[in-house]
């Protein structure tokens, strides 16, 4: 079936599957930061935006996306690198691979949460699992970046 | 400008962070068939037939490849330097099914879906056997899981077969029994631990293709690219110079991928049909067919003064191996030689082992390889000990722990040249201030709380095995490429070696660039395990820069007609002291690729007689809600002594994963497996690992000693930091609840069901 | 995951209903369960289009429609307000944040799982659910009937200002719960909810707090991968008590 959507900010025409997931379709399509850790809804590396919400697009029917607007990290390229480079900065990365859908969340997070405590980030976070850094450097991180955040917005 | 014990930032940071397309399943060629597994629902069981004919028709569908279709000679999994001490039991495929997931047959197909289309159309007659799926009762039972008769090992590792007994050893320092027989206080205690998964976030993927030669290139999330080149050599029956392997980024290993698991099976595809072909894992197959830590039970017998002298310890352990012995005749080792040379004041100590085969996943290398199941034993013991006598925990270690200038007898009689591990219990009991308060109080709201303590050590590479090779070569413009076969997993191998390279070059890191891996260009290196790299690889960066200063000085002393005695080189230029004599070394670089010049290159190869160990102290603050019996780790104190700390940032993240992984261990992780011996937890939904709520708070300091057999002082650090979690939260536990458990994870149900006895 | 031939985006709510007569046919709700299975089907219905993700003041009863996310039901003010926080409590520990927004209200009542948060916690109030083919029915009656055809479209909850509690017992922060408990009072009776025994939640209600207790422990509790029965009968009991000290907290 066909679907039209905006990836990117860019809009598209795609053909999907019944079957397919967004993740799936969003891959298939060059979108490579988008990365699968499970089969079970439950690590947070494949962390898109629909509409400004982060969500698991391995649970997301491709056909869903039709008349919406998904946002991956191909999309946030400045951002990805501005935040990014706090967390490089901890060598907080570490292997990298659940770190496209957990700077999405941050992203996210950073736009929904006004001055979030700490408690408020660890929760909004929860869903993305990290086995290489014990997840303290990536506290650091999000906590220097708001702080130059704050900062920047007086 | 020194780069070394500074927190640069990792050379691949940038790409890695904007989600750049730099691992395995991102780099699959668009025709690549995609290749599927069916595997057995049975835990043991033989194939009486299989029928592929109605698969073999789907549309789409390039092969389906059976036992028949295999070759048949033996082959370990296991990464390690010929020859392996694991045995030589596995085929591709096999006729005979050891564990449930065991492999059945190879799909090949255009697409993921046909190939599962297909899948669901092959039939299988199996005769279902009963399963042999507890490990104490493996020994001599009646169900032999390796009944082969090609079976074959190369190591004399007391491998008996028909016994199901994969390994056994032993090793007794001093008189055990008469230093017993002196002992004011013996205590017995039996622990036991279960598989734990390494549950790194990239599963075990691998795609493979012919390139323009004709040879066999495999691109894998590998952690041993040279060992996956010879496996894969004796898997398909393929000379090895048939065979490249490159290593992309990888998405965490952990030991894991120090196992060939994903590579044979796209492989053998592209061998017999010559086209490229991509396997990724899914999660749940990661999880019960992967390679994960072997599940233990060990009993130590410990005896003391009164006085906390600690004179002798007695320790066997049981390890099952599972359906496979790859890795199994290792990891065991090290239960007792990284547990028991914590003790520099053992009199005598033993340790004895038997690796067992059942019915269960075959284990493989998780970080910490053995050392974290005897680490939690011995010194679990030592904290009952230390109730025994009424003695602080503490201060019972403060009394025996092996210290610096002694020799370590039960580590292999090697000398213990740097270790600042009391000064890392004295910071850790500083930072935890264990000295001002008790070691259990309640809270207003009825929670108790609870500290405890623990010690580890790790080794640094494996003595006399291990071998890591550099090669770096002076480029036009003045700028280095360093070649390594060594494998960044994430950990920043890379970076660090390229730290160590500016600082012998008296250069920038920026002016190295780094490249790895590829076989057919990468100097040898027998990989990244046994937390090798920066202390193995890194002494070979220290010889191979030594090597190319003098060349690069040669070579500018010729090139500027100057007596190559007197010339010096900086880092920056040769010349001659008190003359204007100079030349930059880019124009020595410039220089060396033109004519009447040679390019200036320099290669060298490090291993080590010895396997100096890191040291580390752990402490857990935990709170303990005695209704539900819920433990939350409230606070982590972790000391480390890995020598010089190379990358201050890397190293400190390195220390607080293994502790999160740790925890995880000591409270979570637990897979399970029905009466049939399928896991039941073979999933994330089902098996927990820590989610940032669960890490609490972790602080990390180091108290760096120097090693001065290691590049720049330096020792390990990957596997050290997941040893102290287990034994230092079991303690902390203790401590609160007045309970030891023995028995790994320690969940809420535990811990409330023991209350209730009471 | 699930294969399917076809993806039909509902115009209707009878369209939806009518195809969901078909066996081979299923309503889709977040999918984050539902690819958890192996299923083939024929064509998937997709109610996203119906306006059935809004959550709507009524005056006497909160509407929820069958789309509604879990992450809405958590941040909703309306809600927050009117029920004590209990719809914060019984979402905050499922998954994550993105979990959250693709996880429908719909899917977790019609699906019925045992150790389902969200059951457990609408079971504690007065409930309606609103069918395509049936109507307005009890939250308490639907939730003990198979899985049926019907496509559920609301669940209406009564703002009664009845006090409300929640509490679980997870192994982790984010895992499955091992026991559910919600309890409510209305007029003099309490009523207590046990879900994840690890079976279906049950509903148990008394006039003294003594009897309501003695009803918990009766309950059939079954071992799981989670723990024990021995285990969820003790549990039970220290989640009532604690959700009553919440109530007693709040000062109702």
């Amino acid at each position: 079936m066909t679907i039209k959507w905006i990836l990117n900010g860019a809009a598209r025409t795609d053909e999907v599957e019944a079957d397919e997931t967004l993740l799936h379709c969003l891959r298939k399509v060059g979108c490579l930061s988008v990365k699968c850790g499970c089969e079970t809804s439950g690590c947070g590396l494949c962390t898109v935006w629909m509409d400004g919400t982060p969500v698991l697009s391995c649970s997301v029917p491709a056909p869903r996306a039709e008349g919406h607007a998904v946002t991956t990290l191909e999309g946030l390229q400045e951002e990805a690198a501005e935040f990014g480079a706090f967390l490089a900065d901890e060598g907080a990365e570490q292997c990298g691979f659940c770190s496209p859908g957990f700077i999405m969340n941050v992203l996210a997070m950073v736009r929904e949460l006004k001055n979030p405590t700490e408690e408020e980030i660890q929760h909004y976070l929860t869903g993305n699992l990290c086995r290489c850094s014990g997840y303290q450097g990536q506290l650091r991180a999000i906590r220097k970046y708001l702080a130059v955040k704050g900062g920047e917005q007086g | 400008m020194k780069a070394v014990s500074t927190g640069v930032r990792k050379k691949d940071a940038m790409s890695l962070v904007t989600g750049k397309p730099v691992y395995t399943g991102d780099l699959v060629p668009p025709n690549a068939l995609r290749v599927k597994l069916l595997r057995s629902p049975h835990a043991r069981a033989n194939i009486i037939s299989i029928d592929t004919s109605r698969a073999k028709l789907v549309p789409g569908v390039a092969a389906v490849l059976t036992w028949e279709d295999m070759p048949q000679s033996r082959f370990t999994t296991a990464g390690q330097t010929w020859p392996e001490p694991s045995p030589y039991h596995r085929l591709i495929l096999d006729r005979h099914l050891r564990c449930a997931g065991d492999p059945v047959a190879i799909v090949a197909a255009e697409t993921e879906e046909i190939a599962r289309r297909a899948m669901r159309l092959i039939k299988v007659e199996y005769e279902v056997l009963e399963p042999l799926l507890d490990f104490t009762k493996a020994l001599d039972n009646p169900i032999v899981v390796h009944p082969e008769d090609n079976f074959r090992t190369l190591c004399p590792v007391g491998t008996d077969q028909k016994r199901n007994l994969v390994s056994t050893d032993s090793f007794t320092v001093g008189d055990v029994e008469a230093e017993f027989a002196k002992c004011d206080v013996v205590l017995e205690r039996t622990y036991n631990t279960v598989a734990n998964n390494q549950t790194m976030m990239e599963p075990f993927c691998t795609y493979t293709y012919l390139d323009e030669y004709g040879r066999l290139n495999v691109v894998s999330s590998t952690q041993v690219p040279f060992h996956v080149r010879r496996i894969l050599s004796n898997a398909l029956e393929l000379p090895k110079s048939q065979i490249r392997v490159v290593k992309p980024r990888i998405g965490g290993g952990f030991g894991a991928k120090q196992s060939v698991v994903s590579e044979q099976f796209p492989a053998i595809v592209t061998k017999l049909t010559g086209r490229p072909a991509y396997l990724c894992y899914t999660r749940q197959e990661s999880m019960a067919n992967g390679s994960p830590r072997h599940q233990m039970q060990m009993k130590v017998r410990i005896g003391a003064d009164r006085d906390g002298s600690i004179r002798c310890i007695d320790l066997y352990a049981l390890s099952n191996a599972g359906a496979y012995g790859d890795h199994g005749p290792t990891t065991i080792g090290l239960v007792g030689h990284k547990s028991l040379a914590l003790y520099g004041s053992l009199r005598a100590s033993r340790f004895t082992c038997d690796v067992v085969y059942t019915n269960t996943m075959g284990a493989g290398a998780y970080r910490g390889y053995g050392a974290t199941q005897g680490i939690f034993a011995v010194e679990s013991a030592v904290n009952e000990m230390a109730a025994e006598l009424g003695m602080d925990p503490c201060a019972i270690r403060e009394k025996n722990m092996v210290r610096q200038g002694q020799r370590m007898p039960a580590y292999y009689g090697e000398p213990c040249n740097s270790c600042t591990l009391d000064k890392c219990m004295e910071r850790a009991k500083e930072m935890m201030g264990w000295d001002q308060g008790p070691t259990h109080w309640t809270l207003p709201n009825g929670h108790i709380r609870g500290r405890g303590v623990a010690m580890a050590m790790q080794g640094s590479g494996i003595s006399g095995v291990d071998i890591g090779s550099v090669e770096v070569r002076l480029n036009d413009g003045g700028f280095y490429t360093m070649l390594v076969g060594c494998t960044d997993m994430g950990t920043g191998c890379d970076t660090i070696l390229a730290q160590m390279a500016a600082d012998c070059l008296d250069c920038s890191v920026d002016d190295i660039a780094v490249r790895g891996v590829d076989t057919d260009q990468s100097p040898y290196d027998t990989g990244s395990y046994a937390s090798a790299t920066t202390y193995v690889t890194g002494g070979a960066v220290v010889k191979t820069c030594e090597e190319l200063r003098e060349k690069i000085r040669l070579e500018g002393a010729r090139l500027l007609g100057i007596d190559p005695e007197a010339a010096q080189f900086d880092g920056e230029k040769v010349f001659l002291p008190g003359t204007d004599k100079v030349m930059t070394r880019a124009e020595i670089g410039w220089a060396s690729y033109e004519g009447h010049s040679k390019q200036l290159s320099a290669s060298q190869s490090n291993s080590s007689p010895i396997s100096p160990p890191p040291f580390m102290v752990g402490m857990a603050e935990v709170d303990i809600d005695p209704d539900t019996g819920a433990v939350r780790v409230v606070d982590y104190v972790g000391v480390v002594d890995c020598g010089t700390v190379i990358n201050t940032n890397l190293a400190r993240v390195q220390t607080e994963g293994g502790i999160v992984q740790g925890i995880g261990m000591a409270l979570l992780e637990n897979i399970q497996y029905n009466p049939q011996g399928r896991m039941l937890n073979d999933s994330l939904l089902q098996y927990r690992i820590p989610t940032r709520l669960e890490a609490g708070k972790i602080r990390v300091e180091f108290v760096p000693s120097y090693e001065p057999t290691g590049p720049f002082g330096a020792k390990s650090i990957g596997e050290l930091v997941i040893n102290t979690p287990s034994p230092a939260i079991a303690e902390a536990i203790r401590a609160a609840t007045g309970h030891m458990f023995r028995t790994l994870p320690i969940r809420p149900e535990d811990v409330v069901l023991a209350g209730l006895e009471d | 995951m699930y294969t399917a031939r076809n993806y039909v985006k509902a115009e209707s709510l009878a369209q939806a209903h009518a195809l969901n007569q078909r066996r081979a046919n299923a309503i889709l709700g977040g999918g984050c369960w539902m690819r958890m299975g192996e299923r083939m089907y024929d064509t998937l219905i997709d109610l996203s289009g119906l306006g059935l993700d809004q959550i709507q003041d009524r005056g006497e009863e909160a509407a929820l429609g069958a789309m509604v996310t879990l992450r809405q039901l958590e941040t909703n003010f309306m809600l927050e307000k009117c029920f004590d926080g209990l719809f914060r409590k019984c979402t905050q520990h499922i998954v994550g944040v993105q979990f959250r927004n693709c996880a429908t209200l719909g899917g977790s009542v019609y699906s019925r799982f045992g150790f389902s948060d969200i059951v457990t916690a609408l079971l504690a109030l007065s409930c309606q659910v609103e069918l395509a083919g049936a109507g307005r029915i009890p939250l308490e009656e639907y939730v003990k009937q198979p899985r049926d055809r019907d496509v559920l479209a609301w669940v209406f909850v009564k703002k009664d200002g009845r006090p409300v509690a929640y509490e679980t017992a997870r192994n982790s922060e984010t895992d499955l719960p091992v026991l559910t408990c919600a309890l409510s009072r209305v007029g003099e009776s309490w009523r207590a909810v046990i879900g994840a025994r690890p079976g279906i939640s049950r509903v148990v209600e008394d006039s003294t707090w003594e009897g309501l207790e003695k009803q918990v422990q009766a309950l059939e509790y079954g071992d799981n991968m989670r723990g024990s029965a021995r285990y969820r009968r003790h549990l039970a009991g220290v989640l009532l008590k604690r959700c009553r000290e919440q109530m007693e907290v709040s000062g109702v």
